[in-house]
């Protein structure tokens, strides 16, 4: 890694955003407010994974979520150590419709080499979570 | 399996259209009970620039279109919805590899299948992620609703 690290969790945040070409080819968006993010989806045509029943892709949710977890833990990690996944257990709980989606993920544990994360994404109601992730994340000093 | 039925079968599960079609997958192959899928490498689908390598969301909707494709060639395999997903990355992909999925439904319950699936880029016996499933599968008059 030639740059230096970042100072904010928002300035590590926009980093890792711009840094990602997948997060752009989804839409991926993400703010921070204090030390908590928020990821957000915006619906587009290229997200269905049925045109018919018109419902986002369940591997697209499933990526925007590991996304949200990858971002969470490099927006909140001071040294040069960058996220790697491990595994990923995505549980479906409601369609994903053509509209908007968010996402928070929740830093379970951040230990010297392995975070366990957990995700959630909502579409109307934060209370009503169309999926959800839980996730290991090898934490290593290189790219 | 015919060449009438693989269509169908594609065109149920919507390869042309949508987020399938934007990142590229194609089928390799359809049998009963089994079907294996590809996703080429494109710079856009890149998670990490650094590397090169194709990001894990890429990977996670391969194996989830190909292991409801594997659901979906069986005879009462109605369109499904996936309950979950348990994906293990066992190492990266190569850089600028395409990454090839294989699935196989092990076991299917009046409401229910069970599907376990790999991926790899290079080598079939050198894995870069497996991945085990349940879906839900929708019955007939609600499948076929005309």
């Amino acid at each position: 890694m030639s740059e230096a690290t970042p100072k904010t969790p928002a300035e590590r945040l926009d980093a890792f955003l711009a840094r990602a070409p997948y997060a752009a080819f989804i839409g991926m968006r993400a703010e921070m407010a204090g030390d908590e993010m928020t990821a957000t989806l915006p619906f587009g045509p290229h997200l269905f994974g049925n045109a018919k029943l018109l419902a986002l892709h369940g591997g697209l949710i499933g990526g925007f979520m590991e996304m949200t977890a990858l971002a969470q833990l490099s927006a909140s990690e001071t040294s040069a150590r960058r996220p790697k996944t491990i595994d990923v257990t995505i549980e479906y709980l409601r369609p994903g419709r053509a509209q908007a989606t968010y996402a928070r993920a929740d830093l379970r544990k951040v230990g010297s080499r392995i975070a366990n994360v957990h995700v959630e994404a909502w579409q109307d109601n934060r209370a009503h979570p169309i999926a959800a992730l839980r996730g290991h994340f090898l934490l290593t000093g290189e790219g | 399996m015919d060449d009438e039925l693989k269509t169908r079968l594609i065109d149920r599960l919507d390869i042309d259209t949508g987020h399938s079609a934007a990142l590229g997958l194609r089928v390799v192959f359809v049998e009963e009970g089994a079907a294996s899928m590809a996703a080429p490498w494109r710079p856009e689908l890149v998670g990490d620039p650094d590397t090169d390598v194709i990001a894990g969301g890429v990977v996670t909707s391969l194996l989830d279109h190909c292991s409801g494709l594997a659901v979906t060639t069986l005879p009462t395999g109605y369109p499904c919805a996936t309950l979950d997903l348990r994906i293990d990355y066992m190492r990266p992909a190569a850089p600028r590899a395409t990454v090839t999925a294989e699935a196989r439904c092990y076991k299917l319950t009046r409401s229910i299948a069970f599907v376990r699936a790999e991926a790899w880029d290079l080598d079939r016996n050198d894995l870069i992620a497996t991945a085990q499933s349940a879906f839900s599968l929708n019955p007939p008059t609600k499948a076929r609703p005309q």
